[in-house]
This record gives structure tokens, sequence and C-alpha cells, in this order.
């Protein structure tokens, strides 16, 4: 058993607006839907109204003091981004829409140039749809195949399938997550990305899942590719990030083109602009990227090893107590410290999606249904799972008040 | 509330579907699925002299929709396609008994409907192609 938290929870609570409304039936909001987004702070929904009602401009252009003022704002989310993961430079941090976009960049933008006939991407089958359908599109287009790592029941990999499967000469590239949405399974894609290397085959890492709840270094892992989204940690919709290294940024053509993106203009040719730039054309999401960086100050003055520690005490009480109700099956690891806050579970013969309307009458926001991930869904052979996912403001007590709903959904349909 | 979407008629339904199968000679078959909860329905339909002769429905997905297309395939079983080409969403509903589902569960409860409706296009496009696009028209139910 693991012991006791260094989070606040009654005080962070008090940060989120959200967490003080009331659900039909007067009940309080219990928000177990982060694997999906979680809420924002008070600081984030400020940093954005201060932006658009003291310093709204468009940014790197004009001279004027507004866009001085975003335009530096702008930028030092970037710094902050780029030392949460410890990347060498804000050279390698591209903001885009959301992870999907990042990963539909690399697709378009690296892959294509690298993908002929005969050439291979690997991925799993615990991966999101975001990290399967670029691959089908780009692989497709090229006549390239789309290749899968099985894996077992509790969402890993078999590290000697993966071996033999990355000593294919025709293997280009490996994109894997580092935690499964569903299982919450982690993969140990340090190693996978050595092994990789040792073939000279680039890895694509989709952190969505595991960059708000860990500390993650690209550098200690050597990844090549990462990408994650702003609001599944504390940030607005709308912003999502892409880690690449340099070097390899450099080589690659831009996504879109436009505006910012462009050095010179000429009728006939253009300049693309440096790095970052190249890669983020048109005016950006200013204002979400504003916020996003208030997002990043928040889990910095909570920790990361103590947000990972708190997940994880709150994970292993949840699983606890759900496995004293009778007819659970709860899916992913059993072991505490291979998994992240995330809970996907069945009960009885109730689909998901009924239990999710019996939960929502106790004011618990919880999900139901495939994930975006029907790949692992037809290797789990389930149509669909309910799911649980924790943050920092999710308390023990919100954990009680689930078994409660499950115990009354049992009732209900007589189980 | 949930104690009035899962009385026990639904449960019943969803625990003992009726008419749940194939027709091995149907004169047409129709699936559909939600995209949003993955509920699937394929209907199969066996029609003589205008009459409804037989229907079977396949399916998975949750209680209120593979209650609702149980519930569907006996109030359509034996009756003219005339009728059912009328068949509404508040029909489906009140038959089920589920006049108040919210916007995200009124899809579970309107799939089998829908999948009918489809099924119906299918069997009247060669033979009445008016009446198959009258039907198409009213297919969208949500």
């Amino acid at each position: 058993m693991l012991q006791s938290s260094t989070i606040d929870v009654d005080k962070i609570r008090q940060d989120f607006p959200i967490l003080q409304r009331r659900i039909k039936g007067g009940h309080k909001l219990i928000y177990l839907d982060n694997a999906a987004t979680t809420q924002k702070p008070r600081t984030v929904i400020d940093s954005i109204s201060n932006y658009y009602m003291n310093y709204n401009s468009n940014i790197h252009r004009a001279v004027h003091q507004l866009a001085e003022e975003a335009t530096f704002a702008y930028e030092e989310v970037r710094r902050k981004v780029a030392k949460l993961v410890n990347a060498r430079s804000t050279d390698e941090i591209i903001f885009t829409r959301n992870a999907t976009e990042s990963i539909n960049l690399i697709a378009r933008c690296w892959a294509r140039q690298h993908l002929t006939k005969s050439k291979k991407v690997l991925i799993t089958e615990i991966e999101h749809h975001s990290n399967i359908v670029p691959w089908q599109l780009v692989t497709g287009e090229a006549g390239a195949s789309l290749d899968y790592l099985s894996v077992g029941d509790e969402g890993r990999i078999y590290m000697e399938d993966y071996a033999q499967k990355v000593h294919d000469p025709n293997l280009k590239l490996v994109s894997v997550s580092q935690m499964s949405n569903v299982l919450g399974t982690i993969l140990p894609v340090k190693k996978m990305t050595k092994l990789a290397h040792e073939m000279q085959v680039p890895v694509m890492i989709d952190a969505a899942q595991s960059v708000p709840h860990m500390k993650v270094d690209v550098q200690d892992l050597d990844c090549d590719f990462m990408a994650f989204s702003a609001h599944k940690m504390l940030g607005p919709t709308g912003v999502g990030i892409l880690f690449a290294k340099r070097e390899i940024l450099e080589e690659m053509p831009p996504f879109m083109g436009g505006g910012d993106m462009i050095k010179e203009v000429h009728k006939e040719y253009t300049l693309f602009n440096d790095l970052p730039y190249k890669f983020e054309a048109g005016t950006p999401n200013i204002a979400d990227v504003i916020g996003f960086g208030a997002a990043i100050d928040y889990l910095n003055d909570l920790g990361f090893e103590n947000i990972r520690q708190h997940e994880m005490l709150i994970t292993e009480y949840a699983l606890e107590r759900m496995k004293e109700i009778q007819g659970i099956t709860i899916y992913g690891p059993h072991l505490i410290n291979e998994r992240g806050a995330v809970i996907s579970f069945n009960l009885g013969d109730i689909h998901p999606h009924d239990l999710a309307t019996i939960l929502n009458d106790f004011g618990i926001a919880m999900r139901s249904g495939h994930h975006c991930a029907q790949v692992l869904m037809e290797r789990l052979d389930v149509s669909a799972t309910s799911r649980v996912s924790f943050y920092v403001y999710n308390s023990k007590d919100e954990v009680n008040i689930l078994i409660d709903a499950l115990q009354s959904a049992r009732r209900l349909f007589g189980l | 509330m949930s104690e009035d979407i899962y009385r026990e008629i639904i449960l019943d339904h969803y625990r003992n579907p009726r008419n749940k199968g194939r027709i091995s000679d149907a004169d047409v078959s129709f699936h559909d699925s939600n995209p949003l909860c993955g509920d699937e329905i394929d209907i199969h339909l066996k029609v003589e002299d205008n009459i409804v002769k037989d229907i079977k429905f396949e399916g998975r997905g949750c209680a209120i929709s593979q209650a609702s297309a149980s519930m569907l395939t006996e109030m359509v079983m034996n009756k003219p396609l005339a009728s059912v080409k009328e068949l509404g969403k508040d029909d489906v509903l009140e038959n089920i008994g589920l006049v108040n589902l919210g916007p995200a569960r009124i899809k579970c409860a309107l799939l089998s409907l829908k999948v009918l409706k489809m099924s119906m296009v299918e069997y009247y496009a060669s033979k009445d192609p008016e009446s198959a696009q009258e039907i198409r028209e009213g297919s969208r139910l949500y």
C-alpha cells in the first residue's frame, strides 16, 4: 500500500470554478473523465481573459507595444514547454491545434517523404485512433504498409516480438503511445526507442496521456517526435504540441503554407522561415497558448512527482474498492507502478452507456464506449468499456461515491 | 432519472430480445451503427403482399438501443408497409415509454427505427423510387 499524498486536494479544488457547480438533482460534480479532457483552474481562465482584455494583438510582426507583449507571452510558453519536456531548444517545440494534428504533421511532412512501396510503419494495438488513422492514410498513399504490435490482455507489448519487428529492414518509423488511454498501461518507450535506433529507425511517441501525469524527458527517452495536448493537462482546448529533433525538422518540408512560416515570398518562390515558425502558418491560437502557460505553471507548482504519487494512491484505492463489487471486470495492469490513473471496466451485462447514464444521476461524469481505440476493443473482444480517469483534484471521497453508484447500478439491473 | 429509464420492461427486452436473429431469405437487410456509442443494429425484412411478413434484428449495444429494437420488431410485425412508413420517432419513444430521453441517449432509442426506415428505402429503391425517396427523407430522425 502506498503512503500519504503531498497533494492537498481540498485546497486544489478551490482553484477550479467548475468543481463548485451542481449536476441535475443537486449533486456535486464528480469529474472522472480526465483522460478525455481536464478541467481548468482559474489562473488558466484568467490568463486568457487577461490577454484579450489587456494586450490582445497579433504576434511576431507588428512593432507596437501590444504586439511586443503578446509575442513575449506566446514565446514564453514555448520556453516553458521546452523546459517541461527537456527539449534542447525552443526550435524543437511547435504549436498545433491538438495532439492529432501533431501526429498528422509528422505523417504528412516526414513520413510521406520516407515511405515508398514495401516500407513499413509500426504501431501497437493499444493506439488511439489519432495514432492509427494518419498512418493508414499515409501508408495507403505510398503503397507502404502499417504493421501492428500485438499486446497482452493488460496492454503490454511483447519485447521479443518488438525486437523482431524492429529488425525488419523495411521499417521506417515506430509510433507508439507512452500510456494507453483505455487501460492506463505504461509502455517501455525508452527501451523501444533504443532498440529502434539501433536499426536507425526513428520513433514517434504519442504522449497525450503521459505528459500530463508524469515527468517526461525527451532527451532521456531520445525519441525523435512527440505529440501531446494542452487540454489534457489543465490547459485550454485548441493547443497541441509537437516536439521533434531539430535536425529532422530542418530537413522536413513545411506543413501548411501562409503567413508567419515564411521569410520572403516572391512570385515564383518562397524562402521559408526558421524553426519553429516554418511549421506554424497563419495566426496561431495565441490566447490559448498563453493559457497553457498558466497550466504548466500550475502543474509545476504541484510538482510532477507529487502528481504521479497522488494519482497512484487514488488509482490504487479505486482498484481496491472496485474489486469488492460483484460481477465487475477490470481491464489493464494490476501493478500500480505499471499503469496511469485510468481504469476501464465492465459491470455484469450492463452496457457502459447505460452505466454512464446511471452514474450521471450521482453527479459522476464517466466515459463509456470504445474510447477512440476500436482496434484495442477488438483485441480485448469487448464492444465497449466504462472508464474512470483521475487527476489532481480527485479525492478518495469521490471514489467512495463512485462505488455507491456502481452498487446502485447493480441493484437497478437486478445483478 | 435512471429508475424511469431502466424499468422492468426495458431490461426484459434487453435480456430476452424478441425476434432476434436473421432471416435466411430476407427481401432486404440493412445495417447501421451509432458512431458515438458503437451501438449496432441489423434489420432483416420479409415482405409479402405489402405486409411485413417477418422481421428480425441483430445487434449489440446498450439496453436502450437493444430493447428499443426488440420492441420495434413487435410493433411492426404483420403490419402493412404503408403504416410502417408512417412511423415517426414519437411513436417509437411512446411505445418504449421513454419520451424524456436526453439528446445523448435519444439516438440509442431511435437507431432501430432509422435502420428499419433505411431497409424500407432499399426495399422500395427499384420498385417505387418515389416512396424510397420519401422514406429516406423521413429517416433523418436525429
